[in-house]
Order: C-alpha cells, then sequence, then structure tokens
C-alpha cells in the first residue's frame, strides 16, 4: 500500500462537496481510503490521527488537500480522476452563469443556443429516432442516426426528405463515422489522409481505417449509411450520396465502400455509379460476389483487410498488392504448433464478436474451410441457433444484435455478457478455439484487454489439467493514437497467451486453420 | 452535405453522453442536450409534432397573431354592470366562473362557496341553504368568463349586477371585460360569502363603481401599456404583485376622484378602498391581457395558446388554431408557501382565470421583473430569473413593450407556442394565489404550478389534424 497527496492551492470547496468527492474516490479500484479536506490545521489533525498524512505537513487553509491510500497503480488513476471531479464541483456554482443558462431539452432549443448546428448525432431509444431525425432534417442539419430499429418505410422517407434538404442522414444503426477528423459514436483515432470511406457496416468502417492507417496512411472521411442502406427499399440513398460528395472532395484521393450483404440489384447500381467516378474506388460488399470485371478506377476487395490495404497502396499510388487469401506462413506455423496439445474432442470454433460486420466476415472465412457455422445472425437460415444463448458445432456471434443487447449496454461498451459466454465456452470440452474481436476507439470500453485477460485468468485454471485450455484466437482493431492505447492491449492480450492476428480476416483463418490441423493430428493418430 | 466538409462541425448530441465526451475529446464543438421523450414519450405526437417543428403554414400564423396582439391597445375605458355588458345575462339565470366549463357537482369549495354568494346577491334566493338548491337543481346556467369576452381572478364568479371594468383596444374592436377586485381576507372569490362579503360587494355596485365611471368619464381612458410596462420596471408582475401598477393608477384617479361629483364621504372610502389594496390593479391587468390575446384567437393554423385557465378542478387552454375547444387535464396543485396554520392539505387545486397573465407574457413569465415576489412564491431572486428565461424558451416572440430591466431591458416573453411546450418539455409557470378548498376561508399561501402538460399534447394533436398531418403510419402498424 501506497500513500499519494496533492495540494490543490487557492481553490475553497465546502466540505460536503469534499467528502462526496472522497467518497467517490474511495470506491475506485485499488482504492483503500481516500480524502479531501481543506488543510486546515484541524483538518491534517485529523488526517494525522488516522495516519494518512504525517507530522510536517503545514496547513493551507484555503487549499484542498486529497489524500489516497491504496494500490501502486491504481492510487495514481484515482488521484486524476479526483482533480478531474474536483474541477468539475465548480463549474455549477460560477456565479450568474447557472441563473442564465437553461439547459437545452430539444434540438430546436439546441439551434438557438448554438447557431449553425450543423449535424445531430441521435442515440435515443429506437422509438423516438424517427421524430429526432425528421426535426434534426427539417432544422437544416445532417443527422447521424445510432438508434436501431427505426421502420423502414420511415428511414426511406426521412432519407428521401434528407435529399430533398441537401442533407446526409447516416443511419439509423449507423455505429461509425468521422467527419472532418470528429469522431461519431464508435471510431478510432486516426490520421488525416487520402482515403474516404463509405459504409453501411461499422466496424467494417474501423477496420478498413485501421488498417489503412498502420500503412501510415490517413483517412479523409468515415461517412456511415446505416445498416440497410444497401437494401431494395432504401437504394443506397446514403451510400451514393457520400460516395459523391467524397468524389467531389478535394482532400479524398481512393473511396472505400464497405457494405455487408448487400441487395444485388442495389450493389450493382453502386457499383454503376462507381465506375463513372475519376477516383478509384475500392469496393468490398461481404457475402456478395460482384460480377463485373475489375477495370479501371474498381478494385474488388473480399476482406476487410485486403480493402485496406488495397486502400493504403492506392492513396500512397503504389500498385496494388495481392490479395491475402490464405493465412500467412508465420501464422500457420503458429496454428500447427499451438494446435498440437489439443485432445481428440476440442474440435470446434467459437466466435465471440462485438463486431457485426466482424462476425460477418468470420462466419464467411469459417464455412468456407470448415462447412456449416451456427450464429443468431448467419449467413444461411439454415444455422441459425434456435437457442442463442447455448453454443452447438462452429458457432459465431454477434453479441451486439438485438437478441443479447436488449436493455443492456453495446458489448463494445460492457464486458460482462461476453466474459460470462467466454466462461460458457471454456467450459465446454468440445471447444478448440475461442475467436473474439477487440474494438477499440472513442466510444469503446476503457480497457477492455484488462477485462478479458481477468477474467481468462479466473477461468482457466478451474479445468485443473483436466484437458487442455482451448487457444484464444483475437484480433484487436485499434491504433496507437486511440485512448485505450494499443500497445498496452496487445501486450496485456500477449502476456495471457492470447494469440493476436493482425486482422479479423487473419483472426478467422487462423481459428480455421489451428482447427484443421487438429483435425489433421487426430486422423493421423 | 455540399458544404460540410469545408464548414467546422457544430454538433448536438441527443442521447448517449459519452459520444459527447469523445467528440470533445477530439477537439470537437458539441452540445449536449438535456434530453427527455417529448410529447410525455408518446410516439404519435412525438411523430406529428416532428412534422410541425418548422411548418411555414404555422411559422406564418404565428408572426401574424403576434403582430397583431403587438398591435393592441388596451385602454381603461368604462365600468358597467355585467348585464350590459353581456346580454346572455339579463336573458337567464346564468353566473360566470373561472376556467373551462365546469358542472356545479364538479366545482371545489370555493366555486361552490362565490356561487352562492354571487345568488345571494343578486336575491335570487334568501338564504344559503336556498342558494346551494338552486344552484344544485339545475335552474341555474354556468358559463365560463371566457365564453362572454371575460375573465375573473380565483372563482372568478361574475353575476349579473357586478360591475366590470371595461378594457377595449384603442386601435381596434376588441373588448374585454373583468370584475372589479374586492381586497384581501373574506372575498366572494375564495368562496366567501357571508353578510360582510355581500356588503362589500353592494357598497361596489351602488358606490364605488358609480364613481370610478364618473372618473373615467372625466379623465378620459387610461392607456394601459405604458402604465404596466412602468410598474414591470417597478418590481411588478402584474400578477401576484400588482402594488406599483395600483399606485400608479391611484395617482392617475385621484385629482379627478377629488373632483367628482359624489359626496366627500363615498369619495374617501374609494380613496382608502384602492389604497388599502394592492391587488386592486390585478383585474384591469387580467382585462388587459384578455383583449390582446383575443385579438389573435381563432387564426388558421396558429399554434399560440390564448388562454390558459383552471376552475379548481381543471387546467384548460385554447389555442388560436383550434377555436373554442378547451383542451384540460386535472388542475395542478401549487407549490409553494402556506401561512401560518395551514399546510397542503387545506389547498384547494389550483383556481382562477388569472393564468391569462402569463399567457400573455406577464405573472411567472416575468418573474425576474420582481424579484421581491421571488420568496413569497418560495425562491431565490436567482429563481425568478431563470423562470423567465424558462419561460422565453416556449413563447414565440417577445413583447418590446413590457422590458424587463435585469435582463438588459429585453422584452417579456410573448405568445406559448404549443409546439415548443410538447418539444421541450418545458411547461408554463404560474404565480398563483392558494385558495383553501373550503370555502370562504380565503387565501392560505401562494407559490408556483406548473401547467400539465396533457393539455399542449391535446391542443397539438389537434392542430396536426388540422393541418392534416396526420403522422405517416408508423412502420409497427403498417
Amino acid at each position: 500500500m501506497t500513500i499519494i497527496e496533492k495540494l490543490v492551492s487557492n481553490f475553497y470547496q465546502d466540505s460536503v462537496a469534499l467528502m462526496q468527492l472522497a467518497t467517490r474516490i474511495e470506491k475506485l479500484d485499488g482504492v483503500r481510503r481516500a480524502a479531501a479536506v481543506m488543510a486546515t490545521q484541524s483538518n491534517l489533525d485529523l488526517l494525522k490521527s488516522i495516519g494518512l498524512v504525517g507530522a510536517e505537513r503545514k496547513a493551507h487553509p484555503n487549499s484542498v488537500l486529497i489524500v489516497i491510500d491504496g494500490e501502486g497503480d491504481a492510487i495514481d488513476a484515482a488521484l486524476i480522476s479526483a482533480e478531474r471531479d474536483l474541477r468539475h464541483i465548480t463549474q455549477p456554482k460560477t456565479a450568474g452563469q447557472s441563473v442564465l443558462r437553461i439547459a437545452p431539452t430539444s434540438l430546436q432549443m439546441a439551434t438557438e443556443d448554438m447557431p449553425g448546428a450543423n449535424l445531430a448525432l441521435i442515440s435515443t431509444p429506437g422509438e423516438y429516432a424517427t421524430a429526432e431525425t425528421e426535426k434534426a432534417l427539417r432544422l437544416g442539419m445532417n443527422v447521424m442516426v445510432f438508434s436501431s430499429d427505426m421502420d423502414l418505410a420511415d428511414e426511406a422517407r426521412l432519407k428521401a426528405l434528407a435529399q430533398q434538404q441537401q442533407k446526409i442522414m447516416m443511419g439509423p444503426d449507423c455505429g461509425t463515422a468521422m467527419l472532418n477528423g470528429i469522431p461519431l459514436g464508435f471510431a478510432n483515432v486516426l490520421r488525416r489522409g487520402p482515403v474516404g470511406i463509405v459504409a453501411s457496416a461499422g466496424t467494417g468502417a474501423q477496420e478498413v481505417s485501421v488498417i489503412v492507417d498502420r500503412a501510415e496512411v490517413g483517412i479523409s472521411q468515415i461517412i456511415g449509411c446505416g445498416a440497410r442502406d444497401l437494401s431494395d427499399e432504401i437504394g443506397a440513398a446514403t451510400l451514393l450520396q457520400g460516395m459523391a460528395a467524397l468524389a467531389n472532395d478535394e482532400s479524398t484521393q481512393v473511396i472505400v465502400l464497405v457494405a455487408k450483404h448487400p441487395s444485388a440489384a442495389v450493389a450493382s447500381r453502386v457499383v454503376g455509379a462507381a465506375k463513372r467516378l475519376k477516383k478509384p474506388v475500392v469496393v468490398n460488399f461481404l457475402g456478395l460476389t460482384l460480377d463485373v470485371p475489375e477495370a479501371g478506377n474498381l478494385h474488388i476487395a473480399q476482406t476487410l483487410e485486403d480493402s485496406g490495404r488495397f486502400a493504403a497502396a492506392l492513396g500512397l499510388a503504389q500498385p496494388l498488392p495481392p490479395a491475402q487469401t490464405a493465412l500467412p506462413p508465420a501464422l500457420q506455423k503458429l496454428a500447427k504448433c499451438r494446435s498440437a496439445p489439443l485432445s481428440r474432442r476440442q474440435r470446434y470454433v467459437r466466435g465471440l464478436f462485438s463486431g457485426g460486420t466482424f462476425c460477418y466476415e468470420a462466419q464467411m472465412l469459417l464455412e468456407r474451410e470448415l462447412g456449416a457455422v451456427w450464429s443468431n445472425t448467419p449467413l444461411d437460415p439454415t444455422y441459425v441457433l434456435s437457442d442463442a444463448w447455448q453454443s452447438r458445432e462452429h458457432t459465431i456471434l454477434d453479441l451486439g444484435d438485438a437478441t443479447f443487447t436488449h436493455g443492456r449496454p453495446h458489448p463494445m461498451i460492457d464486458l460482462r455478457l461476453r466474459l460470462d459466454r467466454m466462461y460458457e465456452e471454456i467450459m465446454d470440452p468440445e471447444v478448440a478455439v475461442i475467436l473474439m474481436d477487440l474494438v477499440l476507439g472513442y466510444g469503446a470500453h476503457p480497457d477492455p484487454a484488462s477485462g478479458i485477460v481477468q477474467k481468462l485468468v479466473e477461468t482457466l485454471p478451474l479445468l485443473k489439467g483436466s484437458r487442455p485450455e482451448p487457444i484464444i484466437v483475437m484480433s484487436v482493431c485499434g491504433t496507437p493514437g486511440d485512448p485505450q492505447s494499443l500497445d498496452n492491449q496487445l501486450e496485456t492480450l500477449r502476456q495471457a497467451d492470447v494469440l493476436i492476428a493482425p486482422s479479423n480476416a487473419a483472426a478467422a483463418r487462423l481459428a480455421t486453420a489451428i482447427v484443421q490441423h487438429r483435425r489433421l493430428v487426430g486422423e493421423a493418430i | 452535405m455540399t458544404t460540410l466538409f469545408t464548414e467546422p462541425l457544430k454538433i448536438v448530441n441527443v442521447g448517449l453522453r459519452s459520444f459527447s465526451d469523445s467528440i470533445a475529446a477530439a477537439g470537437g464543438q458539441v452540445l449536449e442536450l438535456d434530453w427527455q421523450p417529448p410529447a410525455n414519450g408518446q410516439i404519435e405526437t412525438g411523430r406529428a409534432l416532428a412534422r410541425m417543428i418548422v411548418d411555414s403554414r404555422v411559422e406564418e400564423a404565428n408572426k401574424f397573431a403576434l403582430q397583431t396582439m403587438l398591435a393592441v391597445d388596451p385602454v381603461l375605458k368604462d365600468i358597467l354592470p355585467a348585464k350590459e355588458l353581456i346580454p346572455e345575462l339579463s336573458k337567464r339565470k346564468m353566473l360566470l366562473h373561472a376556467g373551462p366549463p365546469v358542472m356545479w357537482e364538479k366545482m371545489c369549495g370555493p366555486m361552490r362557496g362565490a356561487i352562492v354568494g354571487a345568488v345571494l346577491l343578486e336575491r335570487w334566493a334568501a338564504t344559503a341553504e336556498e342558494a346551494e338548491r338552486l344552484a344544485s337543481c339545475g335552474d341555474i346556467e354556468f358559463a365560463p368568463c371566457h365564453h362572454f369576452g371575460a375573465v375573473g381572478p380565483m372563482a372568478g364568479v361574475i353575476s349579473p349586477s357586478m360591475p366590470l371594468w371595461v378594457v377595449a383596444d384603442a386601435n381596434g374592436e376588441g373588448c374585454a371585460y373583468s370584475s372589479l377586485n374586492e381586497g384581501l381576507g373574506k372575498v366572494l372569490r375564495f368562496g366567501a360569502h357571508d353578510s360582510g362579503v355581500l356588503d362589500r360587494l353592494r357598497w361596489m355596485k351602488d358606490v364605488l363603481a358609480p364613481i370610478l365611471r364618473e372618473v373615467l368619464h372625466t379623465s378620459g381612458s387610461i392607456v394601459l401599456k405604458p402604465l404596466m410596462a412602468q410598474s414591470l420596471h417597478m418590481g411588478d408582475e402584474l400578477h401576484n404583485r400588482n402594488s406599483a401598477a395600483t399606485s400608479l393608477l391611484f395617482k392617475r384617479l385621484m385629482v379627478d376622484l377629488l373632483k367628482c361629483s359624489h359626496s366627500d364621504a363615498h369619495k374617501v372610502e374609494v380613496a382608502n378602498f384602492i389604497a388599502l389594496n394592492d391587488h386592486f390593479f390585478l383585474n384591469i391587468s387580467m382585462a388587459a391581457c384578455k383583449v390582446m390575446l383575443d385579438a389573435a384567437h381563432g387564426i388558421a393554423h396558429c399554434s399560440l395558446v390564448t388562454a390558459m385557465a383552471r376552475n379548481g378542478m381543471e387546467f384548460g387552454i385554447r389555442v388560436s388554431g383550434t377555436g373554442s375547444t378547451w383542451f384540460t387535464a386535472p388542475a395542478p396543485t401549487v407549490r409553494g408557501l402556506f401561512f401560518a396554520g395551514f399546510g397542503e392539505q387545506d389547498a384547494s387545486p389550483d383556481l382562477g382565470d388569472s393564468a391569462i397573465t402569463e399567457t400573455a407574457g406577464f405573472g411567472a413569465f416575468s418573474l425576474a421583473a420582481a424579484p421581491a415576489i421571488a420568496q413569497f412564491v418560495g425562491g431565490s431572486a436567482e429563481d425568478a430569473v431563470s423562470t423567465t428565461l424558462r419561460m422565453r424558451r416556449i413563447a414565440f416572440g417577445v413583447n418590446p413593450a413590457f422590458t424587463i430591466p435585469f435582463l438588459a431591458f429585453s422584452g417579456t416573453p410573448f405568445g406559448i407556442d404549443v409546439r415548443r411546450v410538447v418539444d421541450r418539455s418545458i411547461v408554463p409557470i404560474m404565480d398563483t394565489g392558494i385558495a383553501h378548498r373550503e370555502a370562504g376561508v380565503g387565501q392560505i399561501g401562494a407559490g408556483l404550478s406548473n401547467a400539465p402538460i396533457e393539455c399542449f399534447i391535446a391542443a397539438l394533436d389537434e392542430l396536426g389534424r388540422k393541418l392534416g398531418n396526420s403522422p405517416p403510419p408508423s412502420g409497427k402498424q403498417s
């Protein structure tokens, strides 16, 4: 246990506010005791009597003294948090301002407080999102609708209204966008550059942008369309609008289109429009084989990873790299080596995904090699799990789907659902590989790797050597600039013996290879 | 869209607060809404509202309504018996009351008491028991004051022989009436009807009214806007505080009162009566508000409220674009301070036509002008300013004729827009006196009450229907 102190000078606060502050800090993990007091002699005497400060400290009656007693790492974070809270409690009390500020409660009211407001980010419960979206559009704002569950007819009507108003409507069910460098919803910290992305698949856009960023190429804009934009009913209204905007945007040199299972008719219209552009366009329509010759400005990618690689090369004006269609040899070797200890019974992959697009792509790649893959959101409706809470054979789950998130925070924000399921899968003697995504960036959990590793550390010993531990395979969608610190996340996972693949596609292929090797070994025996 | 990439993003975040944090952390400009589901969470109303929020038909109608109201020049013109001003009162046994329509069976204690008093005053019955019987058996017709261009505070009962103030629009045809204020204590408007109350009412009819009438005829109509504007600068909000306005009126009347033809004894009585009643101007204020608001009533597509009134059972509003319909909800209880010996359990639900002052931008809407009564209605001077600022956010405009010194002499909030009330979940607040739930006890406190949002939701639904804006059926049904 360590004690740290901080004196915040000339900062008078009432004792109640300080006690509340101390109570909050004391609840933080790793904190044993916390005090926040005005540093008067009597308060110092009190703290001395309970051993929180030494005898030598001088009184500063107009300064706040924060003292935190706890574990080394935790108390530093707690102190930062305490200082932030301290600044926070003073804000509402600033004389004169509180009375004159009436908190805006509606979009129209907000436009009065923020003249020229040009974008509404709507994440209300779904049933209210239609009205809020319509208001935003009629008030002359662009809209991103994070909320899901909007009626399809309303989506079509409002997207038509948006077009009429010359505004863009991203969503509903749009998780990711980045406009002019500002993250909206779930987005990573990205360098700015020539690649513009239009996506109806949120984590798909994140993966592509992260891979582009890793190649030291930047992103101009990420325009989200919403999951259903490429349906027959919506006709890619937002995607076409976004693509046209990027075509006219001087800072965008390369356009990437990302969607999952689009309508074939809509997809071909989109491709037709893309072909007419002067800029190179990378098209990645997961789950749809495009029947178009690759020519001119059009480049078809089969995976998110390839989309990112192609876009980065185009952004650097380099020749296109060959498509990545198999597991790189190094990972191939790793798969062979790690699969060796698995038992005969351990033969299935279980995918626990927080990103819907990752789940979709993983299913595609697994199915190709392993056959039937069960899911709550299967590619082939035959393989829908009758009980999503119970895996069978190869199972790949989208834990961000409504089946799981109803009344719960999204698994990118709250790990509990995934951790519980991970426990179940570890306990299943038929499981060879647990495949997971880890999404970093704005909006996501502040330290997902630690959460997962902690659960692993608690759970794996329960097997008590009864059988080999299942292999954990993950890909991490993040950049060095992300608030969670990519390096720390990777290091945490590595220390727990998690196999880390450089992309979601590679992770899926690695999981596949492990199961295939095990099968070969099994057959040889 | 065309300029989105070239202009700085100004983002309004509606929903998950963490998104605001991300935007701010990335250096973006974001305003976090203190959002709650509009229209009390009623989805269909919310959808209709979204279509009406910037409907040009409503905008144009409201602008016209606002201009019309601003153009009204209310003048205190005359005092005449009710039956001469409202012919229906001479045709049949009818009494007017405050608020939306209410039957005897549903009337609150103070209103029943006032009805009994009025029956006795008119000598339709000799005893209170007989008066009650008469009122309860359907021999007397009851109607809202508002239906006849009149307003009355608290029970608001007007009977045929009562003298009424006549406030006319010097710029138009409009006219509104109100009873004369009786003072505090045991008074008819709180349901008292003993001989003292009746004697005072008779004196008001026989002495006060004729003298004031002569004075008004001598002095000529008193232009009210400047007087009211000045009283705001002197700390009145013209609903619960009328001290300044009463004093200013008193000054205007005094010389002509001294000169009039009546006996000195009566002149002294009249002068004394006005001097001792700080609320004397309230009823004039109410009639002035009524004449301004009525000018804007009945404008197609207009979403502005033209009346808010309470009958002790229900709170009701009328909206310009929805005609004579009252949209009602149970009358709210009043949050406030009680005189010694009384508490919430003694209070009648909110009562009276005096909310017409808030409807026209006075009362709680102008509370920032009246810090002196902020405590009386249960708050601080800061709360008073905050209330006015909040009310400004549901008003369609401001009234430049009435300014608030503390707010840089900006105008009072004017023209309550039902769209804004429902969209912003900010309801009109009213300064109000609290009546004892039993007849005749009188005022037992004062405070603030919140208009029930249900009335505004219902009015908005009706306006939406009139606009032909029935929302597209929601997906769940189609």
